[in-house]
């Protein structure tokens, strides 16, 4: 009990602190715009104590902050797993699919949302007012597509043929060989594909909030910077990180329930 | 014209040879079984006739029509029983149910699924899923799934293969039981000599490939149902295990000759469970081969 106590408490704690110390330490000497940890704490703490209040457009509580922005993220992975999940599934079954979009995929992957931002403006700018909400939608669905497009491409090349085999003598038709054994098979790959878009779509959406000055945990961080307001940097990031974080733990959970079943 | 029928049917993967001028008639309600070393086609014969591969030359018909694909007229249980990981018991039968007897109001499918469930003892385990079940269970749901389609004909592709010796014995006997009770046409893939005499009215030999064929048929005239513990002391028995194991003895011995140096090590199994059981691994690989053979 004692060692499991030390295990998970006692020595993230020590991490914390050394990070702590750093921190203090950078503030004090080199990094003099740097806030102490301190000082972050209480120029944060009506953020955090009020996480829910709302005082002005970009003077809310942290969390209502972290809502505008999870709703965000919600919408625009909820997009890239509608479209990538299909594709990945045509790229797994058909290699004539994948010989003709594998490269524009691998060449797409790799753009980072800075340089897709700037075109979903331009792609909405007919929207007007909304186009920053499509445009941060559009960057967040095409960022964090690819890794559900290639696990779920992986996990269907990788049913076993015995399961096909299966449907096969039985004549199941092409949609019940589709849901009866290909999602079901493919479903562990199709979970690590989804955690991984989560935290890409998570991480999209603070570059996008920033560019696009939209309410939310990436437009108050940036606010905050120009306002030289910096212990708000701090407190944003650290929030980010901790959602991110909370976001990734969730994922696992239905992930590895996923993968006892097969 | 037999029931089912492979005319030199002749089978490789990407040029590699594995089955040449494959001959084999099969009469109706007959138990045939074929044994042969792993490795050199058993499995791909029995999906030449499950139609989930296609012969290269010859044909195969079952009934007089020609094999072009699968379909659960052959109900096929596989060497590795592919069960669906996610589906219980019930619903791995129920997929099998549902799909071939669509037109079936739904309480006649249930009732026929719980029979099938029933024949073979695991009632009590329907709505577990396959990782919860032993081996043996696993491969009762197979047997199950496949019977409860059906089909014209059961092909068995060394269904007890992966079991241990007690459990196999048990199932050897379930098998028994099932082909006396439905008098189906079974063609039983195996690795071992006793299983085969155990079980089957024909056993065919298949020789060791590239372009592995069948071997000489060995009718097997012993009364049913057979008994294990006296088939022992039979001297028919012993007369029959030694015409079969001398064939595969002398398809292997032939091989040393022309290929003397690639040599697959026979799976074949002393299945007498009344003999004690001499455990001494590691055996050296030349002794392996005739202890294994000759029980
Ligand atoms: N789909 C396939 N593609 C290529 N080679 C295959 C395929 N299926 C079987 N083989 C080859 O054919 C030979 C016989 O295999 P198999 O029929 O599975 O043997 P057995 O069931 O007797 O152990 C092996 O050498 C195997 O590698
Ligand atoms: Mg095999």
């Amino acid at each position: 009990m004692k060692t499991f106590k030390i295990d998970w408490l006692v020595l993230p704690l020590i991490g914390v602190a050394c990070v702590l110390v750093a921190w203090s330490v950078s503030s004090a000497t080199w990094a003099k715009e740097l806030p102490s940890p301190l000082k972050t704490w209480e120029a944060s703490k009506p953020y955090i104590v009020e996480p829910f209040a709302k005082r002005g457009e970009m003077d809310q509580g942290i969390l209502r902050f972290t809502w505008y922005s999870l709703t965000l993220v919600a919408q625009g992975y909820a997009i890239s797993l509608l479209i990538g999940t299909p594709i990945g599934f045509f790229l797994g079954l058909s290699k004539t699919f994948t010989k003709i979009f594998d490269p524009i995929i691998q060449i797409l992957r790799p753009v980072s949302p800075l340089a897709w931002l700037p075109l979903g403006l331009v792609l909405f700018m007919s929207a007007g007012k909304e186009a920053g909400t499509y445009g941060a939608l559009f960057t967040i669905a095409i960022c964090s597509m690819w890794p559900t497009v290639l696990n779920t491409a992986v996990g269907v090349r990788a049913v076993p043929q015995d399961y096909l085999n299966v449907g096969k003598v039985l004549k199941l038709s092409r949609w019940k060989t589709l849901t009866k054994i290909l999602v079901p098979a493919t479903l562990p790959y199709m979970f690590t594909g989804f955690r991984l878009s989560l935290g890409i779509a998570w991480l999209v959406i603070v570059a996008a909030e920033m560019l696009t000055g939209r309410p939310g945990v990436g437009g108050f961080l940036w606010q905050e910077y120009n306002s030289l307001i910096y212990e708000h940097i701090i407190l944003s990031i650290i929030t980010i990180g901790v959602i991110g974080f909370i976001l990734d733990r969730l994922m696992s959970l239905v992930e590895a329930r996923f993968k006892a079943i097969s | 014209m037999a029931f089912l029928e492979l005319k030199n049917v002749s089978k490789g993967f990407g040029g590699q040879r594995v089955l040449a001028d494959i001959n084999l008639s099969i009469e109706e309600g007959e138990f045939v079984a074929i044994v042969g070393y792993s490795g050199q086609g058993k499995s791909t014969l029995i999906n030449l006739v499950a139609g989930l591969i296609q012969a290269d030359r010859g044909e195969v018909t079952l009934e007089g029509k020609a094999v072009t694909g699968p379909g659960p007229d052959r109900g096929l249980v596989f060497q590795n029983y592919s069960l669906l990981p996610w589906l219980t018991v019930q619903e791995n039968i129920a997929l099998a149910v549902d799909e071939v007897f669509a037109d079936w109001p739904t309480e006649k499918r249930l009732a026929h699924i719980d029979k099938y469930i029933a024949m073979v003892k695991l009632s009590h385990a329907k709505d577990r899923l396959p990782k919860q079940l032993s081996g043996g269970m696993r491969q009762r749901v197979a047997v199950a799934r496949t019977l409860a389609i059906n089909p014209r004909i059961l092909l068995l592709d060394e269904p007890l293969g992966a079991l241990d010796a007690l459990t196999r014995a048990n199932l050897q006997d379930e098998i028994a039981n099932i082909w006396q009770s439905e008098r189906k046409t079974v063609v039983l893939i195996t690795n071992s000599v006793d299983e085969a005499l155990l079980l089957a009215d024909r056993i065919i030999p298949l020789t060791i490939g590239p372009g592995a064929t069948l071997g000489q048929p060995v009718a097997v005239h012993l009364d049913r149902p057979r008994d294990r513990k006296a088939l022992n002391h039979d001297p028919e028995f012993k007369r029959l295990r030694a015409l079969v194991t001398n064939q595969l003895l002398d398809f292997n011995a032939n091989r040393k000759v022309s290929l003397s140096k690639k040599l697959t090590r026979p799976d074949i199994l002393p299945e007498d469970l009344d003999a004690p059981r001499v455990n001494r691994p590691p055996r050296r690989p030349g002794e392996e081969k005739r202890e294994t053979i000759l029980a």
